[in-house]
């Protein structure tokens, strides 16, 4: 196990190293940007008078360098700096959206990744069959259609009927089954959108496997056919799923714009939309790395449990 | 019809196999009785139909294989007629399968006891603490090392021949009626192999379990059946007990297989031992890592010497190749070729070097690009060597498939999966052959071929180098191929080399040990051996 524990601390370095060089790129990449705040507050009737005074207000007239290491500085101990649209604290900002975006993520998983493995599964139980190609068709078409359509999908047979309500409000006094009850609509969505791809990888997973000499031994032990799959494929196939598992779980953190919009749903996502558009770099900067975080952290996590799932990474001959 | 004295009766056992999308038969009309307690060998070369006839004792049928006509009855039970859950609950039950690759047959991701535990808890003949108790006793019976502990293991903890010996006492599990064996040992080390092989017949001894033995080693199915059936492309060509079938086989297919390790060629002298070498080993240790695999080996190789290395797996054999060939540079020592010092990286080596050390390899079908043309796969060292473009290239080509016996307007456009095994072994041949070098490394390159194919490349191998004048490395764990081949033998365990020198001299006593515990290991043609081999080996044990 101690070797585990050496991989995890070693992946954990590459993760900081990761995010540093992360840093760069999403500060170069604003830096690039056309327009500043300045601009876009004052409007195209200010003098470059004006805008210049306003830029030394906020800290704008400084080289883009020192403004790198002071931000990346106050970032390392924690302090995120202000909105400089509005001036509260990012922090607070962000504080109040995380968790609602982690909920949302949390949810749809925990409704995607049974589905998506079970029907995995049962398609590789049922290989080529009839059974096999309509999962298939169905998780497909899903995956297919934009999300904002599947969305409106959603809510026109479920909340036109009245079932759930199209706009996702929640707030932080909500109880959990409301919250549950409020979020169905956006997470079913989610779950839409992520499950093909990890059935599908799971029943890849599991039929290259099934040609293995220890599959044959099994049968010929009288195992029934689903045990086969279960109990002898499945553990061993399980570093290529966790990998799209993780990913499937990045997407739902870092990608659900389009979800959060259509239900009014006070995510990450909205917040990094109106920040962008109010060119509210800050906001945008400390977003970004919060996904970016987020990327680094679930792909380390895949990585230290493929290894687990694998007797022999973890117990030496 | 059924008599109830035996336990299986196959009869008229037809199966095909599937070949796009028509059904060809595999195996024609197949009979087979068998009485309780007793051990019948199935033996022929590859595509005999062995192992399908085996599993099909156990009603089980491959993908891509269906089992067409014929009756299979089971202790009177017609396992064709019985339903799938029927014929489940007979299978690790009654009739158990012991797999030719143990390595690949255990679940990577269980214990061996788990995995030990799982058919007698399925089937319902005993609790889980019950089999974890029951398998350490049979792992000691099988004389497996530290049985109380082994059995909490993952597969890749354990080796090759223990792992051959859990598999076996895990297909006792149940206790059943009949086990089929399908190439236990091919797998598995001389040495290792006698363990397993005495391990094998004292249980089924023990437990009186009827077996059906697969194997293309007759030696080792001497030692085994009562009786033997030789099979021919799903044919039967006759049965009869061991002893009459060694002695006086009736079919010139069966008495050609007994004749194949007859074949040896004349020695080839050593002109004087004042020549140079053309490829020597001095003093060469190599490490993957933080493991050593050879300790100080050296050793010499002369013109139109065919120098034989011989050892077990993890002897360091093919590592020697690989640091001779540049692949692995070595930590200390040199390899000199002409008496001149190779760099010891392959990068490094200029062209004329590269070409004059050839490599031909064990598995010809991964080490032939598949989606290359046989034209190009020859053609290819012929035009990075020797510069040789368009026809006089084209010319060269079918020059050296004439050499290697296939002709070269059928062949030269032909790919890899069109070629039979001993086919693309030829291939690799000439493909060595095309870069005109001095010194050829075959790296176990007749393990993987039947033996008649194997000694066809053999003799041709032999032809090529009386023309050519090449000096052969061999690398082989086979002793019958020492003996046809070899000039020189040099002897290797665990990284080191035991004993080099002329071959004659090594086949004749007195031997280095380990030398002595090889070649007393290689299997005979009397039935009798194994019996005479343990039994001489317990008084040595009891005289130290």
């Amino acid at each position: 196990m101690g070797s585990v524990w050496k991989m995890v601390a070693h992946r954990l370095g590459l993760g900081l190293l990761t995010m540093f060089v992360i840093s760069i790129l999403i500060f170069g990449a604003i830096e690039l940007l056309p327009g500043d705040l300045a601009e876009e507050i004052l409007g195209q009737s200010a003098t470059p008078e004006t805008v210049a005074a306003f830029r030394k207000e906020i800290g704008l007239d400084k080289p883009p360098v020192t403004r790198y290491v002071e931000w990346l500085g106050n970032v390392v101990q924690g302090n995120l700096g202000r909105s400089l649209a509005n001036g509260r604290e990012i922090s607070e900002l962000i504080g109040s959206r995380l968790p609602n975006t982690l909920f949302l993520a949390l949810y749809a998983t925990v409704l995607a990744v049974p589905i998506a493995l079970t029907l995995g599964i049962l398609a590789a139980l049922y290989r080529n069959t009839l059974f096999d190609r309509l999962i298939n068709i169905t998780t497909l078409t899903s995956i297919s259609f934009p999300e904002f359509f599947l969305a409106y999908l959603l809510i026109f047979f479920l909340a036109q009927t009245g079932l759930f309500p199209s706009m996702s409000n929640i707030g932080p006094k909500m109880g959990l089954s409301g919250k549950i009850y409020n979020t169905f609509l956006p997470a079913l969505t989610l779950t839409f959108v992520v499950t093909a791809h990890m059935m599908r990888m799971t029943r890849a997973a599991i039929v290259n496997l099934l040609a293995s000499p220890y599959i044959e031994m099994a049968k010929l032990k009288g195992v029934s056919p689903l045990w086969v799959i279960v109990r002898h494929a499945l553990p061993n196939a399980f570093a290529p799923i966790i990998n799209v598992v993780a990913l499937n779980l990045a997407y739902l953190i870092t990608g659900v714009v389009v979800v959060e919009v259509v239900f009014v749903y006070p995510g990450l996502g909205q917040l990094m939309v109106d920040s962008v558009s109010k060119r509210d770099i800050t906001v945008v900067q400390a977003v970004s790395l919060i996904f970016a975080c987020a990327y680094i952290l679930l792909n380390l996590t895949a990585d230290v449990l493929s290894t687990l799932s694998n007797p022999r990474l973890i117990h030496k001959r | 019809m059924t008599g109830p004295q035996n336990l299986l009766e196959i009869k008229n056992l037809c199966i095909e196999g599937r070949s796009g999308t028509s059904w060809s038969n595999i195996v024609n009309g197949i009979d087979l009785t068998l009485e309780r307690g007793e051990v019948i060998g199935l033996i022929g070369e590859s595509g005999a139909g062995k192992s399908t006839i085996g599993l099909a004792a156990m009603g089980f049928a491959r993908d891509g294989c269906r089992i067409s006509d014929g009756t299979i009855l089971f202790d009177g039970i017609d396992l064709r007629a019985a339903s799938v859950s029927a014929r489940r609950k007979l299978r690790g039950n009654r009739i158990a399968y012991v797999a030719q690759s143990a390595a690949a047959s255990f679940n990577p991701a269980y214990k061996l006891i788990d995995q030990y535990c799982e058919g007698p808890v399925l089937h319902g003949s005993m609790e889980r603490d019950k089999a974890e108790s029951d398998a350490i006793e049979l792992y000691r019976r099988m004389q497996l090392p530290s049985p109380d502990e082994i059995g909490f293991r993952y597969p890749h903890q354990v080796s090759g021949g223990q792992l051959q010996r859990a598999m076996t006492a895990m297909a006792m599990a149940c206790r059943p009626d009949l086990i089929v064996f399908d190439e236990p040992t091919t797998a598995l080390d001389v040495t290792t192999q006698i363990e397993v092989l005495s391990a094998i017949r004292d249980i089924v001894g023990q437990f009186n379990t009827a077996a059906i033995y697969i194997t293309h080693d007759l030696a080792v199915v001497a030692q085994m059946a009562d009786r033997i059936k030789v099979l021919l492309r799903g044919e039967e060509v006759e049965e009869s007990d061991t002893k009459t079938m060694l002695k006086t086989p009736k079919e010139e297919y069966t008495k050609s297989l007994w004749a194949v390790r007859t074949y040896a060629r004349p020695e080839h002298p050593l002109q004087s031992t004042q020549e140079t070498p053309v490829l020597s080993v001095e003093n060469v240790s190599a490490s993957y890592g933080d493991l050593q695999v050879l300790f100080d080996a050296s050793f010499d190789i002369h013109r139109r010497q065919t120098v034989a290395v011989v050892g077990e797996s993890g002897s360091g054999k093919s590592t020697a190749a690989r640091v001779i060939s540049g692949l692995l540079p070595p930590e200390t020592g040199t390899v000199k070729f002409e008496g001149e010092r190779l760099p010891p990286e392959y990068k490094r080596r200029s062209k004329n070097q590269l070409r004059q050390i050839q490599m031909i390899y064990q598995m010809a079908d991964t080490a032939l690009n598949p989606k290359h043309r046989i034209r190009e796969l020859i053609g290819r060292p012929a035009e990075l060597y020797l510069g040789l473009r368009g026809k006089a290239l084209e010319e060269r080509v079918r020059e050296l498939l004439s050499l290697i016996e296939l002709e070269p307007d059928e062949y030269i456009d032909r790919m890899p999966s069109e070629l039979s095994g001993g086919q693309k072994q030829r291939i690799g041949i000439a493909r060595a052959l095309a870069a005109e070098p001095q010194v050829i490394i075959c790296d176990e390159v007749t393990s993987a071929l039947d033996q008649l194919v194997a000694e066809g490349i053999l003799k041709l191998l032999d032809q090529i180098q009386d023309k050519f004048g090449l000096a052969y490395m061999f690398i082989t764990h086979d002793l019958a191929t020492v003996r046809s081949i070899a000039d020189e033998v040099v002897v290797m365990k665990e990284g080191r080399v035991v004993e080099t020198g002329p071959k004659t001299k090594m086949f004749t006593p007195p031997h280095h040990p380990y030398t002595e515990l090889l070649l007393s290991s290689v299997p005979e043609m009397d039935a009798s051996w194994l019996d005479r081999l343990l039994e001489s080996r317990a008084n040595k044990n009891v005289e130290k």
